[in-house]
């Protein structure tokens, strides 16, 4: 599909895409030009001679994707992904800018982890990456790190998070939310009452009853949110919530903006279409925290991500060595991997079903998502002038079955098998394409 | 029946009564003088064992070696799982040494069904986590049939009847309890009446989508019910706050002379051991005539044989014929 007659090094013109519009039915197909790492220019009829040429027929065109949660575990657990591998495969699911979580060993906790994962996202190149600073010295939530230097390094860090562990105490969590104002920042909470979940290992439900699995409570998802949007509330200070799960969670962020609050939140989505029905075989590819819950909270999670109370998806995409997933469910790592299936599982969940267009789509994955983690240059509407990052998508691709094997390191996605339809075709970041047809250009 | 019995849940009725009335048969030898039989001679069951439980391993191992089947003890301690070998590696070396069936007792719920993903073997759950354990289930039924139902049968004891319309009270810690799921699946396929009478604490949340019915007050339940188990409570489950004390907790759910005597006049009372005497159960009551306890023990061995007949295809034994 490309052709390969160069002579206008670095220019592409991407012919016969379609660029969806909120609100607008059967979008006519028109062109664009990528040069100098930006949209240079849009139309039907731009022509630019010399230009590589995409050719676009059936795609639509989205600003490149934006995930606020991505666990690429370097450094400390290169054996499960590296920064290299990770962003490859962020690459090959159309995104062209991942959060870094802060759960390395050594913890993203210091100036120094985050410019070192930084700069070898900058050394590999297949999109940025923007280091989340841990809240608390070594993710263990009892003093603040040093959020304020992180902020200033090179890496430039905005969104801060003990992900894999919540902010228990109030008062620390307070103090931090009202910290980061100085600096424009944003705390991620990874909300978990850790009493309410000593042990445990799946929803608390029918499911967690019948296989004398230990039970989570929504309840210990919820507390938190509520306890969090008010102390967000009372600061005046930016709260975002990751990988809201629940039903009530939803419904508690709905209230909280309903107030003005300054919440944010996230759906990943493995909770947008998986439910803890699939726990029954014991298979630790299914066991990821928050856990897997029911089809109602599936359903009223679309339906808070389609009326914008969950302002985005994020994709948790947590890759483990195969030997952390072959064992006994209770030994098991939580986390499933996520960057090269999001979109599909998004316009399974999302669109084919109706609750969201494809504008839709490019506000939630990318739009909101940069604006929520405040880095600009990215999520940003395609037109002329705009950086040059965007991902083509084929939605009439006929639904394949998941393959478990691509660029990350890890095998544990719980798609493995399942049909999904769709296709990342192409991902262009600053006009450079990071995948091209389902490999890394 | 299925290849594996990792759940009450995989029995049919049909399955049930073929495991208890082949059971009957084989209790029949527990009377002769020699008590093997060498059905499943030259066939290895292992017996792999995470967790101390002498009772189960014994009655695994005595039900194994009356059919004269080769038995290999596999416990964790002394082992390389001391080491840190994982459970599927553990899996492949006995499937290398040539198991015909493996008996996992396993402290996580779902580690039965996880091994049997790894071996080509028959996989038997002796007790996994809170999950279940399913041969507990069906010594238990046939204890009660036995008891119960031979009465009620015209002829020839209680061969090819279920447990239909007998009320069973199971009292106590169900939400940590393997003995509970698995009896309320198996008990209910049989047709019994299961009731759980525990503190709210102790009870799943979800339990009312279960096949029984449940009550907070063990008083109410007792004139009903034709059969008492009670099961077994951990003293560490006070320190997270299930129950304030052990003396309250048997104030309310223990079973104690009084209480028994609001049991009508041929209920049952069942325990699967081992028993806290004095917390969930009295002594004169674990005493008494109406108490299956040690019958329950030998009727493991019976049942456990049958179960290892009928998935192991075992000859020589002429039984009904046996679905595979």
């Amino acid at each position: 599909m490309t052709n390969n007659a160069v002579t206008d090094n670095g220019s592409w013109l991407i012919r016969g895409v379609t660029i969806p519009a909120s609100g607008r039915q059967g979008e006519e197909q028109t062109s664009i030009l990528l040069g100098s790492g930006s949209i240079t220019a849009i139309g039907p009829d731009v022509d630019h001679p010399g230009a590589r040429i995409l050719d676009a027929g059936g795609l639509i065109a989205l600003p490149g994707l934006v995930d606020l949660h991505t666990h690429l575990r370097e450094p400390g657990r290169e054996d499960a992904e590296t920064v290299e591998t990770g962003t490859a495969a962020a690459a090959l699911g159309g995104y062209t800018a991942v959060h870094a979580m802060a759960n390395t060993d050594p913890v993203a906790d210091t100036a120094g982890v985050v410019e070192q994962v930084w700069r070898l996202g900058q050394a590999a190149g297949h999109c940025d990456v923007r280091p989340v600073g841990a809240v608390t010295v070594g993710l263990n939530g009892a003093r603040l790190a040093e959020l304020g230097t992180m902020a200033d390094s090179a890496a430039r860090v905005r969104v801060f998070s003990d992900d894999g562990r919540c902010v228990s105490d109030p008062l620390l969590m307070r103090r931090a939310l009202e910290y980061v104002k100085a600096f424009d920042g944003v705390i991620a909470q990874h909300a978990q009452d850790a009493r309410l979940t000593e042990g445990a290992q799946l929803n608390e439900g029918e499911m967690s009853a019948r296989l004398g699995l230990s039970g989570w409570p929504a309840v210990a998802e919820e507390a938190i949110i509520a306890r969090d949007c008010l102390l967000a509330a009372h600061v005046g200070s930016a709260l975002h919530v990751c990988h809201v799960s629940t039903a009530g969670s939803a419904e508690i962020i709905r209230w909280a903006k309903s107030k003005g609050w300054p919440v944010t939140a996230e759906v990943t989505p493995h909770h947008m279409l998986l439910t803890d029905e699939l726990a029954a075989g014991y298979d630790p590819v299914f066991k990821v925290n928050p856990p897997l819950r029911t089809a109602a909270d599936v359903a009223e999670l679309r339906r808070a991500l389609a009326d914008g109370t969950i302002d985005c998806v994020a994709t948790d995409h947590a890759p483990h060595p195969v030997e952390a997933k072959e064992t006994e469910w209770a030994e098991a790592a939580f986390g499933m991997t996520g960057l090269e299936t999001a979109l599909r599982v998004v316009q399974r969940a999302m669109v084919d079903t109706g609750l969201l267009d494809w504008a839709g789509v490019a506000d939630r994955m990318s739009v909101r998502p940069a604006r929520i983690g405040r880095l600009t240059g990215h999520g940003t509407p395609l037109a002329p002038g705009a950086p040059g990052h965007l991902t083509l998508y084929d939605p009439a691709a006929p639904a394949e079955a998941v393959t478990p094997a691509g660029a990350s390191k890890s095998r544990n996605t719980p798609f493995a098998g399942m049909e999904l339809p769709g296709r990342v075709a192409a991902t262009f970041l600053r006009g450079v394409p990071t995948a091209l047809d389902g490999k890394l250009a | 029946m299925k290849r594996h019995l990792i759940s009450a849940a995989d029995l049919t009725r049909g399955d049930a009564l073929l495991i208890l009335d082949t059971a009957e048969e084989l209790a029949h030898l527990a009377d002769r003088p020699i008590k093997k039989l060498p059905t499943l001679r030259g066939r290895t069951v292992v017996n792999l064992f995470y967790e101390d439980s002498t009772r189960t391993r014994i009655s695994f191992e005595a039900a194994a070696k009356r059919l004269s089947a080769d038995v290999i003890n596999f416990s964790a301690k002394g082992s390389s799982v001391g080491k840190g070998e994982s459970l599927k590696d553990t899996a492949l070396t006995l499937e290398a040494m040539g198991a015909d069936a493996v008996v996992i007792r396993h402290g996580a719920s779902g580690a039965a069904h996880r091994l049997a993903g790894w071996v080509r073997g028959s996989v038997l759950n002796a007790g996994d986590g809170t999950h279940e354990h399913p041969t507990q289930a069906l010594l238990d039924a046939f204890t009660i049939r036995r008891r119960l139902m031979a009465r009620r049968a015209s002829t020839a004891g209680a061969r090819g009847t279920g447990l239909d319309g007998l009320r069973v009270t199971i009292v106590g810690d169900v939400l940590h309890s393997r003995v509970a799921r698995s009896n309320v699946l198996l008990l209910s396929t049989l047709g019994a009446e299961v009731t759980l009478a525990a503190p709210p604490t102790l009870l799943p949340l979800a339990v009312g989508s279960w096949p029984c019915a449940v009550s907070y007050d063990l008083d109410s339940e007792l004139p009903k019910s034709d059969v008492v188990m009670m099961l077994r409570v951990q003293q560490e489950r006070m320190t997270a706050a299930y129950f304030p004390s052990v003396r309250e907790y048997s104030r309310r759910y223990g079973l104690d002379a009084a209480r028994m005597a609001r049991l009508p006049g041929h209920a049952i009372v069942m325990h699967p051991g081992p028993m806290n005497r004095g917390v969930e159960i009295a002594a004169e009551v674990a005493d008494s005539v109406r108490s299956t306890i040690v019958e329950q023990v030998a009727n493991g061995v019976t049942t456990r044989m049958a179960v290892l007949y009928l998935l192991l295809g075992g000859t020589e034994f002429p039984a009904t014929g046996v679905a595979q």
